[in-house]
């Protein structure tokens, strides 16, 4: 591919909206956890409940800070890069983007002070309150970010005067059959995401023989709650390739690599796709299975791209690997926290080492869904930046230069990897550490400042750095 | 065109946010430009202490005034992100830099020279870009069919690079006024002796900038002969520098010096509305055409009568908890440093 603005912009926006994604992903999946244990101790007056509380609530406050600074690079990626968009879809889905900053910023405002600052000065049954509150306020948050990707997948409730996109009715843009089902799978997975994290870092504990009360919750919950929801995902995964299906075959052809139209059709297991030659190579198929899986029977016609003239057709390799990668990471969630609540059973679940290492490694295996299952959703979707409305190359800002994207392409990259090895490392050192005491705040962190909040376990180590002794 | 009320609303919405934005990030992006002036350990951990609770509440507006501007004047959003692609990068760069050297400054010993410069160097960075882009507005933004249509250095004029080292200095000013207003003792007393050079320098600016305006920009020109009435900014301007002359000489209330440069800001704000009003950018795009439709704007008020009101309370709020002078320090060096 040249590297052209388009492509470079492309690759931008990839970056800086992966790097971000993960931590508001994160987030959400910890407010929500941080809500159910919190509620756990309310119910039974566990103590125990109540220091793993504390040990999350620093992973949170981390995730959620580094959250809100690549936020901010977000809010100004659609000016600079896609001005066209901008101008063209600002009516719909700039209003949709400020609810979003609305409801952090009401988040960062409200319960969320309360949750890192307010433990002593409220009510216990209020701090739950409050930490309920701000589990909703993260998923509000991504409701409005989906909405707007989903109304950018299935474009409805628009009309178009004089080139201008001029939204008719917001409930329709808002509430859509996609986004009632994107919504879902997304918050789930943010769920899974953080279900494993808890897991492994149970898992961790256990192997290290430390902390051994509070990994065990960690463990019991985490693999608990990944055990419950991971059939639920399955079930709305299952819905959003039947939207895809419907609204978006050729992206549905280009997930499965399918070039020819069949009837009967099979299912590519696994192949290579060969874009040039349009065909697939070392291809692992079972016949007639393609038919069963899109259309619930064994002989339904299902279309290849082929279909589709060759400017309306999307990509396949990252499609086809994205969808394959974030199945596969499905599945080893199922099998992992399944396996793991026999185990559990059995009473052998802290005991049997080679399991404990398995859960430890699987940490990553909610984000790698995540992202790649938005790879295969937001690649799949090309030519098209807003599906059937407006096709990406045509969105750019005009007056950009290739040296410009790059410079910041390269700038991005280079700012974003040291943010990471911080932010990374600290988050590192917060999980090795473990729940070593109290959470407490220093003076001067706000709920808008929460990157100072987690400062404890520094101190709780003994590390002499902060005062430079 | 008339603006209609509800785009007459968030105009003036996206207004205040500018204005809150730049005295609120101007204080403590000028308390890092102060920051590299000194190799002094003790006041510059004193002096990170006085926005330790405030500067990244502070950066909020930043957000409100980016997605307001996307929901609200989508094409003013996309002409200025357009025009100003390199600042906005350096922009956003020098905000991330700052906000890590802020929070990882006090956890390593080590690596606190590194953190310190990007401390200085990021906050001096996002205060000239940002004067810089005021600079290149008032020279106006070429604009082909409601995108930029400039080059990618089009805004890197002389004059521009000259309200990027004013704002600079304002924001330097501003700081040195919050200084005094928060601290006490030896840092107070070396901010005191700083005013009366940022002033004279913001002021110097100030006036080369305007009289450069005055020439160049027809429209500031008719606009200010039509509107006679707004002279009576660049009075209340120069009346609250010698305010803060008088409070700098007096050394009598310590918030005087910060009082009066925010009045300066205020009244250089309200100047140049009074110019380029109802322009948005000059000179093509105006409140009125580049306003999102009337569904856009309805469905965006319900939020935004709800939010921004309890924002304001919010800030209100920390800035009212963390009221007075930081005496012990909010913690982080424990006020005394090495």
């Amino acid at each position: 591919m040249d590297l052209d603005p388009v492509f470079l912009s492309r690759l931008q926006f990839a970056f800086v909206i992966s790097f971000h994604i993960i931590f508001p992903a994160f987030t959400i999946g910890l407010g929500a956890w941080l809500a159910t244990i919190e509620g756990a101790r309310l119910a039974t007056g566990n103590a125990l409940y109540r220091r793993v509380f504390d040990f999350w609530l620093k992973v949170f406050a981390v995730s959620f800070g580094m959250g809100v600074v690549t936020g901010i690079v977000m809010a100004f990626q659609f000016g600079t890069n896609w001005g066209v968009l901008a101008q063209r879809t600002g009516p719909i889905q700039g209003p949709l983007l400020g609810y979003e900053a609305f409801t952090a910023f009401m988040l960062e405002a409200t319960f969320f002070g309360v949750m890192l600052l307010g433990r002593e000065r409220v009510s216990p049954r209020f701090y739950f309150f409050a930490c309920c509150m701000v589990s909703l306020g993260t998923m509000f948050s991504s409701f409005w970010i989906l909405a707007n990707n989903s109304w950018m997948q299935v474009p409805l409730g628009h009309k178009i005067v004089d080139g201008k996109i001029i939204p008719a009715d917001w409930w329709a843009i808002v509430t859509g059959p996609v986004m009632m089902v994107r919504w879902p799978h997304m918050l789930l997975a943010a769920f899974l995401t953080t279900g494993m994290c808890v897991a492994a870092t149970g898992a961790w504990y256990t192997l290290r023989g430390v902390h051994r009360a509070e990994a065990r919750v960690m463990l019991h919950w985490g693999l608990g709650l990944v055990a419950v929801m991971i059939p639920i995902q399955l079930f709305f995964g299952h819905l959003t390739g039947l939207y895809v299906l419907q609204h978006q075959p050729a992206k549905f052809a280009a997930i499965e690599a399918r070039w020819k139209t069949q009837q009967p059709a099979s299912e590519v297991l696994l192949a290579i796709p060969d874009e040039k030659a349009q065909r697939n190579l070392y291809a692992i198929e079972v016949p007639k299975l393609g038919s069963m899986i899109a259309s619930g029977n064994w002989t339904a016609k299902e279309i290849g791209l082929e279909a589709f003239p060759p400017e309306d057709r999307p990509p396949v390799l990252i499609p086809f690997f994205g969808f394959r990668l974030m199945v596969g990471m499905g599945l080893i969630m199922l099998a992992v926290s399944w396996f793991g609540n026999f185990l559990r059973w059995r009473g052998r679940l802290e005991t049997t080492r080679w399991f404990l290492w398995g859960t430890f490694l699987a940490f990553p295996t909610g984000f790698i869904a995540i992202l790649t299952g938005w790879f295969t959703a937001e690649v799949g979707r090309q030519p098209w930046v807003v599906y059937g409305v407006l096709r990406t190359k045509d969105a750019l800002t005009p007056a950009l230069t290739t040296g410009d994207v790059l410079f910041s392409l390269v700038g991005y990259v280079l700012v974003y990897a040291m943010f990471a090895t911080f932010g990374g490392y600290y988050i590192f050192k917060l999980l090795r550490d473990g729940p070593t005491g109290d959470a407490k705040t220093i003076p001067g962190a706000t709920g808008s400042r929460p990157l100072a909040f987690a400062d404890s376990a520094e101190t709780a180590t003994g590390s002499t750095a902060r005062t430079g002794a | 065109m008339e603006p209609s009320a509800l785009a007459s609303f968030w105009a003036g919405v996206l207004a205040c946010a500018i204005l809150l934005y730049v005295i609120l990030d101007g204080f403590d992006l000028g308390v890092g430009v102060l920051f590299g002036t000194t190799r002094e350990e003790a006041h510059r951990v004193r002096m990170m202490d006085t926005i330790a609770p405030f500067w990244d509440g502070n950066e909020t507006w930043l957000v409100v005034i980016g997605a307001g501007l996307f929901a609200a004047f989508p094409d003013v959003y996309a002409v200025f992100l357009g025009a100003f692609y390199l600042p906005v990068l350096l922009l956003l760069i020098g905000l991330i830099f700052r906000g890590i050297a802020f929070e990882f400054r006090f956890r390593s010993l080590r690596m606190r020279p590194v953190w310190d410069l990007g401390f200085f160097l990021g906050s001096t960075l996002v205060a000239f870009v940002q004067g810089a882009a005021i600079g290149a507005m008032i020279r106006g933004i070429p604009v082909a069919n409601g995108q930029y249509a400039g080059s990618p250095f089009g805004w890197l004029h002389p004059f521009a690079i000259l309200t990027g080292i004013g704002l600079v200095l304002g924001y330097a000013l501003l700081a040195a006024g919050w200084l005094v207003m928060k601290s006490d003792g030896e840092l107070r007393d070396w901010a005191y002796r700083r005013i009366q050079w940022l002033a004279a320098g913001a002021l110097a600016v100030l006036l080369v900038a305007f009289a450069v305006t005055f020439d160049y920009s027809i429209l500031a020109r008719s606009n200010l002969q039509a509107r006679s009435w707004a002279f009576v900014f660049p009075v209340v301007g120069v009346l609250a520098l010698a305010g803060l002359a008088v409070g700098v000489h007096r050394k009598r209330h310590d918030a005087v010096p910060f009082a009066m440069t925010v009045v300066f800001f205020l009244a250089a704000f309200l100047s140049l509305g009074a110019m380029f009003w109802p322009y948005m950018i000059p000179y093509s795009i105006t409140v009125a055409n580049a306003a999102a439709p009337e569904a856009s704007l309805q469905f965006l008020f319900y939020g935004g009568v709800v939010v921004l009101p309890v924002i304001a309370i919010y800030t209100i709020g920390v800035y009212w908890v963390f009221r007075g002078k930081v005496r012990k320090g909010y913690g982080r060096g424990g006020g005394g440093g090495d």
